[in-house]
């Protein structure tokens, strides 16, 4: 070894290596990663199924799902299809109980020897199979939750980042109008366009694929889209401004990239954890919004239900029946506390500003 | 501070013309005017209503004229269905609004606070995660939901509380109900600040210091925890507000909610029109007033 030095010159910083001595194999295998390398998603994903809360929900939701796709497939009654016996309208099927069958069902089934499929929830006052009704509530109300979130993040996702990249004037002239739209009252504004559009629209599409939506529907997804992208927006801005002072971003820029694909490639990916925990809280805001909506009369049009038109037409009969209220009623809060849990949940495992 | 305080007011008054400005034009967008009434008026009567009305002008002096009546007359119109004036069915209505909303409010704010603080002050004990599980149940309750089911087990099942009558109001349930979800709300906030109030080192420093117990959660840190729960108080008052429709119909108070929700069934525009502008600037007000007093208290926030 010594014999390789070269000549040490004086006050040289040279290193000494004489003074080194080479490590051993055990030294080595200190230096071993023993752990499977992991990408953020994979960590976050980790920590996201090691909370009990966020599993149970997840779990829960897609119980929920699996039965409102193969429920209808089961169950042989249509939401909207008055209990008949071959054809003949059952007179006496109106207010079952949960499990209950009506007098000339059970005539039928006394005389023909066959079973009926059980009214698992009862009917409703028009003699409608409540069970069927309060999975097509829940497939409106979660359908209505999932596009109403996604048209959100599109608008607000696309609005943010055009405002924080391109900065400046364009930036303040964009954010002074989310300010003012953000501090409109947003419920009142729902409920006035609501009525109008409801008015308005209801012509105008008939004959469409939007008919069968219903003029409400559309309404509520157009409030939706003028109103409540500004929180995402803002909050996609936020995170924009920050990343897009990252040297990549400035080595992208350097090589030529053209902004578009900055966007895409650099900036986007980096804010998606926080779009996501956003996304995921927005749906039971939604749910709530358009529960609160058809409550009032101004939700889903009829036959179609919804949870919340549900719950309110199971208002008229509350002393009598009291069980046609609490059915959606658990169904919505367990939606939305499920939604609630699984944001929760995201926002701890994903977000790393929160992580201790 | 003055340079924000005009900032933020002259953002109130533009969104409050926008509100009008959308109201009004959104609702002279409906079909049919406010005379296509069942009866059929003869063209003579429907001419001389319509000019008494002033409905040939064009629509932005209509608008220009409305707002005219409504700021410097507070003249809201008459109620297209009920013949009653508008401004004084708000005014009737938010005798009891006003009391449901603010009990409510105050319930949520000392209830919240109380059960915040409580949670941050036993971190990871029994009381703690009941708090903590009660009020993630809590936001996870839609108001209507729980007004419908409070009305039923205490009011119809159980007897306990009666129902609500013009003689004898009892806010026992409208107020609960009212004040379930901004309480949880709260709650939350309470104890997130405050377990970030306490882990601070001026409170350390008080400790060791010798300052009692009790002086160090009052003086030091629920005083530092209150500031975030502050900017809540004006998205509550909205909540409240459009929480109180629904609210209000189900126990009906008859109150300004309950008036406004039939409005909307009866499609009686003129009050659904004075209803939402009376109620939009309230929200606008409230939330200037948090966003103001947020900026006096907390010392550590610039202003500019």
């Amino acid at each position: 070894m010594t014999e390789k030095m070269p000549k040490k010159n004086l006050f040289s910083s040279q290193i000494n290596l004489s003074k080194f001595t080479p490590a051993s194999e055990d030294e080595k295998r200190q230096k071993e990663v023993m752990s499977e390398s992991t990408t953020f998603f994979k960590d976050g994903m980790k920590k996201l199924m090691r909370n009990p809360l966020a599993v149970g929900s997840i779990i829960v939701l897609v119980l929920l799902i699996v039965t409102i796709i193969v429920a209808p497939m089961i169950v042989p009654y249509g939401y909207e299809e008055i209990n008949n016996i071959d054809g003949r309208r059952d007179r006496t099927a109106a207010n079952l109980g949960p499990f209950q069958y009506s007098e000339t069902e059970q005539q039928w089934m006394e005389e023909t020897g066959e079973s009926r499929f059980p009214h698992i929830f009862g009917t409703d006052s028009l003699g409608r199979d409540y069970f069927m009704r309060v999975i097509y509530g829940t497939r409106v109300s979660l359908a209505v939750g999932f596009f109403a979130s996604i048209l959100v993040m599109i608008i607000g996702v696309l609005y943010g980042s055009i405002a924080g990249y391109a900065g400046g004037k364009v930036d303040l002239i964009m954010m002074r109008i989310c300010d003012i739209i953000y501090s409109l009252p947003d419920l009142l504004m729902v409920i006035l366009l609501s009525v109008v559009l409801d008015e308005t629209l209801g012509s105008a599409i008939e004959g469409t694929v939007f008919a069968s939506l219903g003029s409400n529907m559309l309404a509520l997804f157009i409030v939706f889209a003028l109103l409540y992208w500004v929180g995402m927006a803002r909050l996609v801005r936020g995170q924009i401004l920050t990343i897009k002072e990252n040297e990549y971003v400035l080595a992208a820029r350097t090589i030529g990239t053209k902004p578009p694909r900055i966007l895409r490639k650099h900036i986007l990916p980096n804010c998606l954890s926080v779009i996501i925990i956003s996304v995921a809280l927005q749906v039971p805001s939604a749910i709530f919004t358009e529960s609160y909506l058809s409550f009032l009369g101004l939700g889903v049009s009829a036959p179609m239900p919804s949870l919340g038109s549900l719950a309110n037409s199971a208002r008229g009969a509350l002393t009598s029946y009291p069980h046609q209220l609490v059915f959606p009623a658990i169904m919505i809060c367990l939606i939305v506390l499920a939604f609630n849990l699984l944001g929760d949940g995201l926002r701890d495992a994903f977000d790393p500003k929160l992580r201790r | 501070m003055a340079k924000y305080v005009v900032k933020r007011t002259i953002l109130a008054i533009i969104t409050v013309i926008l509100i009008s400005a959308i109201t009004f034009f959104t609702m002279y967008a409906v079909p049919g005017g406010p005379f296509d009434s069942e009866k059929a008026l003869s063209p003579a009567v429907q001419a001389a209503l319509e000019e008494r009305y002033g409905l040939n002008d064009p629509v932005p002096v209509q608008y220009l004229n409305y707002m005219r009546r409504l700021v410097f007359e507070l003249d809201f119109g008459v109620g297209l269905k009920t013949g009653r004036d508008v401004f004084a069915t708000i005014m009737t209505g938010m005798r009891t609004s006003a009391k449901l909303g603010l009990s409510a409010a105050a319930v949520a704010i000392v209830f919240g606070l109380v059960l915040g603080s409580l949670a941050a002050l036993n971190r990871g004990k029994l009381i703690d995660r009941l708090v903590v599980f009660f009020s993630t149940l809590a936001t996870s309750v839609p108001s209507f939901v729980l007004a419908t089911l409070l009305l039923l087990i205490f009011s119809i099942q159980l007897g306990w509380v009666p129902a609500w009558s013009a003689s004898n109001p009892n806010y026992i349930l409208p107020v609960i109900s009212l004040a379930m979800y901004p309480m949880a709300y709260i709650t939350r906030l309470t104890k997130t600040s405050m377990l970030d109030a306490l882990n601070q080192d001026y409170i350390r420093t008080a400790r060791a210091k010798g300052v009692a117990n009790y002086k160090v959660i009052f003086k030091h840190a629920l005083r530092n925890a209150l500031i975030p729960v502050v900017t809540y108080v004006g998205p509550m008052i909205a909540f409240i507000i459009t929480g109180s429709m629904v609210v209000e119909t189900i126990f009906s108070t008859g109150g300004l909610g309950q008036e406004f929700v039939s409005a909307i069934t009866n499609r009686d525009y003129t009050m659904i029109m004075g209803t939402t502008i009376f109620l939009a600037v309230l929200m606008v007000v409230a939330n200037l007033i948090t966003d103001i007093v947020y900026k006096i208290i907390d010392p550590r926030i610039s202003f500019d």
